[in-house]
């Protein structure tokens, strides 16, 4: 038969008994509805992920530290990569040379250090971290009270919100609802805060000129104790280091400012022989790529220079991992509703066939072929597929639609701004309406199979 | 009746021969030997009806000249075909080209309009659509049946639906007509309907005809040649006189 024809009779036979077929499509689109939210919320979630991520800098960040430091974050590749006492040092024609590498945005030095400040004579001790300018557009700052720093050198400070609680003595008892940033926010703009802190000064030429000098490593350079003043800006709900875990930083300063501070960092107690210079040496130097899928190059490169790289992107290889491991399981429970609308299908065919048996037994014997009754059957299948599959993918698409509206109603009560989470792609409408013709098709295998073989003198003999 | 053509351009001198045919049926412990050992030949053009009570095996016989049965033992052939030897795929061709059908209960899909029915068997041997309605328009005229091309078969008398029937078996230009006991379910007057018109496809198409009937007097009017069955055994096979000078 020829598919035209084939498909006008398949379609004619499925008019004739139109409640059962509607129902068995129904229960088809039913199971598609499933396995499309099911997907579209995984879809969703992933992308939601990845743009949250992306834009938190994760994903375009090199983390770049010299060997000599013990203190490295990939621990696999230092005991893979060169002997620590023969890695070069990360100072700054080092920082320069890296920021020229192809692909390259940026290389800014990680300054972090721990230190006293005060706030109203109070004094608090915290982890200070300096942030370039670029960091304005990451997603952490996004609910900010306040403003991000006015210059690179500009004396201000931005405050992580536990810190803010901590100025104020609201931290709140465990499970007990947060206050509000711009609550927190309110009293501390505009204030000072003081930053008393450890600078390391060049034996030679600073020793003699400050007051509370502090000698500490005699031939080599000194410590002094010193003070710099802090105008706060902004206080940030959210966290911008998240990735640093227990070393993050809650106050942040501009970059220039920090590294005219030239705090004592503790990598210089190693560095002796080397800081005798008066060339700053960092501990750690954060590389941001242009694009996050050229991060891998970037890190090569840098990683034949000599240092040591370590870079988000393996941990979002696990991300995408999961994700991979979170689509399989999304998938097999949608498809576990296809899987008994299949079941529905033999039925409603098996039933056909008992139904139709004096039918086919005609249609056998003015000529049609073991082959045009098996196609016949097959083509009822892959329509009712295909019909279910066209309305499962709408109906799943509506009941993301519905999700989507009901949870943003829900995130913008808790004061949240609305997400997308919900994502049909193409691909996945070709995809589920394919996967459905298929389930069809492979359950009206047997029934088509069954029809075909039927003896044409049973059947006609049959009333 | 002239359009459908000459049936065979070449012409053996049988169209139906069989040896020894057999068709069994185990039931149980039990085989039912529905046709045991008939042999048969029958020249193209002939028209033959298979007489006999129920259960003689007429119809089994006529199932096997069919091919929509296969014999237990011995052999079929039809137009220099072995039916025995076919695959099911070449039955299938053999039944759509070859052999037309009528049926007592006329078979017609009740859920298609009579146009649809007789285009089906067109549908499987992939006529394009344009020259499938024609056709099928022109059969249900030659039928007188243009006034119903549209109707569904509940909505026909019973004469109506075998006429329907008649053009549907005769659509793909079959050489050989085989009917089962085609005015069954008609009355007299619309049985000769009919039986006339098989008559003018035997005559005037040169078209063989083989008919099952258990009515001795419908066969003496218009088969040329009686073959009389029981238990599945052929035991009479004669020439009818008031038939085969061509007068019914």
């Amino acid at each position: 038969m020829k598919i035209p024809d084939l498909t006008q009779l398949a379609l004619r036979n499925l008019r004739e008994s139109l409640l059962r077929n509607s129902l068995t499509t129904v229960g088809i689109s039913v199971g598609v509805a499933s396995l499309v939210a099911m997907l579209s919320l995984g879809i969703g979630l992933q992308q939601l992920a990845s743009r949250r991520l992306v834009k938190s800098g994760l994903f375009d960040t090199i983390i770049v530290s010299s060997r000599r430091e013990l203190r490295g974050m990939g621990r696999e590749e230092e005991r893979s990569g060169p002997i620590p006492g023969e890695s070069r040092v990360l100072d700054e024609p080092a920082r320069l040379e890296i920021e020229h590498l192809a692909n390259v945005s940026e290389a800014n030095p990680d300054i972090r250090f721990v230190s006293e400040l005060r706030f109203e004579d109070k004094p608090h001790l915290t982890t200070i971290a300096a942030l370039p300018q670029s960091a304005k557009s990451n997603d952490a700052f996004e609910g900010m009270q306040g403003r991000f720093f006015t210059s690179d050198s500009a004396a201000e400070a931005l405050l992580q919100k536990s810190f803010a609680e901590e100025l104020l003595e609201k931290t709140p008892p465990l499970g007990a609802p947060e206050p509000s940033v711009s609550e927190l926010a309110k009293p501390l703009i505009g204030k000072e805060l003081v930053i008393r802190y450890a600078q390391r000064v060049a034996a030679a030429t600073e020793n003699a000129t400050t007051q509370q000098e502090e000698d500490f490593v005699g031939t080599s350079y000194s410590v002094v104790s010193r003070e710099q003043k802090l105008t706060i800006v902004g206080v940030s709900d959210l966290d911008p280091e998240s990735m640093r875990g227990p070393t993050r930083a809650k106050v942040f300063l501009p970059l220039k400012l920090a590294e005219g501070l030239h705090v004592m960092q503790a990598t210089d107690l190693r560095e002796v022989s080397r800081a005798a210079s008066d060339q700053t040496v960092y501990s750690s130097i954060s590389v941001r790529v242009k694009n996050p899928a050229q991060i891998q190059s970037v890190e090569d490169a840098i990683k034949k220079m000599g240092f040591t790289t370590f870079s988000i992107a393996d941990a979002s290889r696990g991300l995408r991992q999961f994700f991979g491991v979170l689509y399989a399981f999304l998938g097999i429970f949608g498809s576990l509703a296809l899987i008994v609308a299949s079941i529905g299908i033999v039925n409603t065919l098996v039933m056909a066939i008992l139904e139709r048996r004096r039918e086919i037994g005609i249609m056998k014997a003015i000529g049609a072929s073991d082959g045009d009754v098996r196609t016949l059957f097959f083509a009822e299948a892959g329509a009712m597929g295909i019909f279910g599959g066209v309305l499962g993918v709408v109906l799943g698409w509506a009941i993301g639609q519905v999700i989507n509206f009901g949870t943003n109603i829900y995130l913008k009560r808790q004061s949240l701004p609305a997400e997308h989470f919900w994502a049909v792609p193409w691909w996945l409408v070709a995809f589920a309406i394919g996967f459905a013709f298929c389930v069809s098709l492979a359950s009206g295998l047997y029934p088509a199979g069954r029809a075909a073989k039927l003896d044409p003198v049973q059947a006609l003999r049959y009333e | 009746m002239t359009i459908v053509p000459a049936v065979s351009t070449q012409r053996s001198t049988i169209a139906i021969r069989s040896e020894n045919l057999c068709r069994h049926y185990r039931m149980g412990e039990n085989v039912i030997r529905a046709v045991d050992g008939v042999s048969l030949e029958v020249r193209p053009g002939e028209f033959v009806a298979l007489l006999g009570s129920s259960g003689s095996g007429k119809s089994s016989v006529l199932n096997l000249l069919a091919g929509l049965d296969r014999p237990t033992s011995g052999s079929v052939i039809v137009q220099d075909r072995d039916l025995s030897k076919l695959s099911r795929e070449d039955l299938a061709k053999y039944r759509l080209h070859v052999v037309g059908m009528v049926f007592q209960s006329f078979n017609l899909i009740p859920s298609m309009t009579v146009t649809e029915n007789v285009e089906l068997p067109m549908l499987f041997a992939e006529i394009e659509r344009g020259r499938r309605e024609s056709l099928a328009r022109e059969a249900l005229e030659r039928v007188g049946l243009s006034a119903r091309l549209n109707h569904k078969p509940s909505e026909l008398s019973g004469g109506e639906q075998q006429r329907a029937a008649l053009a549907r078996a005769l659509i793909n230009r079959p050489q050989l007509l085989l009917a089962d006991e085609p005015t069954g379910n008609l009355d007299s007057h619309t049985g000769t309907e009919i039986m006339d018109m098989v008559r003018g496809f035997n005559r005037e198409l040169g078209m063989t005809v083989v008919m099952v009937t258990h009515e001795r007097a419908l066969a003496e009017r218009y088969a040329q040649r009686m073959i009389f069955l029981a238990d599945g055994k052929l035991i009479d096979d004669r020439l009818n006189p008031a038939a085969h000078g061509g007068q019914g």
